[in-house]
């Protein structure tokens, strides 16, 4: 027991960040667009937020707002690039999947071309201090995080706004019919994931390591993207699973410190959350708990 | 006039041109506005192209074969991407099947019986074959449990790179990165092209690639195997419907797109090095094989020639390096290729808009 009080700290510094991207992308498919291009939204953010943060700290500015701008700047910079998605699917009909891989390429260049063209190298330069922990061990972005998750389950299901969303989602066609602005919403949706994106991404850079390099966020935009499914579209369910696939994680790295655990090779402990997905998206087949209308371009006046 | 452009509008090729030269044009503008030379990065792309250096003048034959050499994987990944594609599946785990299929051919390499020509067969079998099983395991997952397949894949290809690392590792003379070279009698270097290509690591693998071409155009376009999927693709119920088995059409179609991916990984594990990796991170050949099948709209010619527009970004990626630009203008330019890709919709609806206005002209509503 004590071992696992001992091991939270760590594990809610890798769940934050899965978390609020996670919570990103259920808003979005709530609205009825699919958004892949978490992965890359992180890295944009990621890359943002080293790059100020390093900038920023190198000027001599206070360590505090520092940090604070450097989120900012993340979450700005996932919002502007969720745009292209947004005008992508809404706007102009596309294929939802292409033009979220296409996301994804895109930012894996964008961000190491940056890199080069401000630090002359394949990687951000590092900084001094990131993020520091409170009394109780714990990094702010847990707390970050928790804010998220409440905010999102209050305005998806206790204001109109929230309702009127997932009515996008469900049934586009009747939602419109009662006055509801189906592309509107939907560009709310795309670009609140493309946010909460950008500030994970600088949740992970300032907390788990000291640059962005092209391997900051190596695959958890896509398990963000898992635990949407695995956590069945809900608040409760997607916080469920991101802390799942985020302890599964965790362990890979503690795993060490425990003798019964050091025989297994730590790769073991890193194919654990995804193949914990697979088989959950297995078990629980069948029933589909998905927004009916995710992932399919809205027209005006169409069927 | 309006029918010319409407037929342009609808032709594939015409439209994946449009969008490679968009994604160069971007590229080119984000290149100078960060004040370097655009054109350093058109002479790194033509040395790839032709070999000939127009700096010094002077020409070397292997920049050629390095670009065919590269482009192997990709055609491959990309063949992957559009088989699963004809029957309506997104299939972004060629990456997952491209790493199975390095790790089973390195385990053969290191293994196997060292038997002149039977030991690199076995291993680039062994290849093909995970590589199919792990394509297949997606499309069982799809067809009988309606998995997504988009989640499924990319769980899968995290799967294959901490499985490829726990089964590498193992192997023998295994370090963290790297295992004990193969022997001879794995490889599928071919002396002749080392010979008239200054030593370019140009190989056998290419013959293989051709093979899978031409199965690939044969299969599709010739075969009632190939319509099943293609009918599938276009409607499931339709398909369903005229008798067509659905789930098997799934699953086979699965794994054989699996199973080009494999070849790559084969391919490359004993074509362009001489030992066993052990991987650190992805190589993401099977992340391109999207974009080339995308560029390529999944046919056996435009994908052939897509993946070699992908070998030669790839291989000039060093040389642009050279010349002061950040090599990852590439990557930038594939991105926005896949980007324009998506955005073809676009034409669709500004058709649209055309037809309606014609349509009001004639008819007298201003």
């Amino acid at each position: 027991m004590t071992m696992i009080l001992g091991m939270l700290p760590s594990i809610l510094m890798i769940v934050a960040p899965i978390l609020i991207t996670a919570i990103g992308g259920m808003i979005c498919e709530k609205s009825g667009v699919v958004n892949i291009a978490l992965e890359g939204l992180m890295a944009i953010g990621a890359c943002t937020a080293a790059a100020a943060h390093v900038l920023m700290e190198g000027s001599g500015m206070n360590h505090s707002l520092s940090l604070f701008l450097a989120l900012a700047m993340g979450l700005a910079a996932g919002g502007l690039f969720s745009l292209i998605h947004a005008v992508a699917a809404i706007n102009l009909n596309a294929d939802q999947t292409i033009s979220g891989t296409g996301i994804n390429l895109l930012a894996n260049g964008v961000t190491i071309f940056a890199s080069q063209i401000l630090f002359s190298a394949d990687r951000t330069r590092e900084f001094r201090m990131g993020m520091q922990t409170d009394a109780l061990g714990i990094y702010p972005t847990a707390y970050i995080a928790l804010v998220v998750v409440i905010l999102s389950w209050f305005i998806l299901y206790k204001l109109p706004f929230g309702m009127h969303l997932r009515a996008c989602g469900e049934h586009p066609g009747a939602a419109e019919s009662v006055g509801i602005n189906v592309k509107r919403m939907r560009y709310w949706a795309v670009v609140a994931s493309g946010v909460l994106a950008g500030l994970a991404g600088g949740c992970v850079v300032l907390t788990q390591t000291i640059q962005y390099t092209s391997n900051t966020i190596n695959g958890r935009g896509f398990i963000a993207l898992a635990a949407v499914s695995f956590g069945r579209w809900s608040p409760l369910g997607v916080t469920g699973a991101a802390l799942l696939f985020g302890t599964a994680q965790a362990f890979s790295i503690i795993a060490n410190n425990i003798p019964a655990l050091r025989v297994l090779p730590t790769e073991v402990f890193n194919i654990l959350p995804y193949v914990v997905t697979l088989a959950a998206l297995v078990l629980f087949s069948g029933k589909n708990y998905a927004p009916r209308s995710a992932g399919l371009p809205y027209e005006k006046g169409a069927s | 006039m309006s029918t010319t452009r409407k037929r342009l509008s609808e032709s594939d090729g015409f439209v994946s041109v449009l969008v490679v030269l968009m994604g160069f044009l971007v590229g080119t503008i984000l290149v100078a506005l960060v004040g370097k030379n655009p054109l350093n990065m058109y002479k790194a792309l033509f040395q790839a192209l032709s070999g000939y250096n127009i700096d010094n003048g002077r020409m070397n034959i292997r920049y050629v074969a390095e670009t065919l050499n590269y482009s192997v994987p990709f055609i491959l990944c990309g063949l992957s991407m559009g088989f699963a594609k004809r029957v309506g599946l997104f299939n972004i785990g060629g990456e997952g099947q491209y790493i199975m299929g390095l790790t089973l051919a390195q385990t053969v390499a290191l293994l196997g019986p060292q038997v002149v020509v039977l030991h690199w067969v076995l291993a680039i079998a062994a290849a093909v074959l995970v590589g199919s099983l792990w394509g297949g395991i997606v499309g069982i997952l799809k067809a009988k449990y309606e998995v997504s397949e988009v989640v499924s894949t990319i769980m899968l290809n995290y799967v294959a790179l901490y499985l490829s690392r726990i089964i590498c590792l193992q192997l023998p003379g295994a370090t963290t990165y790297k295992t004990a070279n193969f022997p001879k009698t794995a490889l599928i270097e071919n002396t002749f092209f080392q010979q008239i290509t200054r030593n370019s690591l140009l190989n056998n693998g290419i013959f293989m690639m051709g093979i899978a071409v031409i199965i690939y155009w044969f299969i599709m376009e010739k075969t009632s195997l190939g319509y099943g999927m293609r009918a599938t693709g276009f409607n499931k119920e339709a398909a369903r419907a005229s008798g067509i088995p659905v789930v098997k059409s799934i699953s086979i179609s699965m794994a054989i797109s699996g199973a080009f991916a494999g070849l790559a990984g084969g391919i490359v594990a004993l074509g362009s090095f001489k030992y066993g990796r052990v991987l650190a991170g992805m190589d993401n050949y099977g992340f391109d094989g999207i974009a080339v099948a995308l560029v390529g709209n999944c046919t056996a010619l435009g994908t052939t020639l897509a993946g070699l527009l992908f070998g030669l970004l790839k291989n000039a990626q060093a040389l642009m390096q050279g010349k002061q630009i950040p090599k990852e203008i590439t990557f930038i330019i594939q991105g926005l290729i896949v980007i324009f890709i998506a955005l073809r919709s676009a034409l669709k609806l500004y058709q649209q808009f055309l037809d309606k206005r014609q349509l009001q002209k004639e008819v007298g509503i201003q």
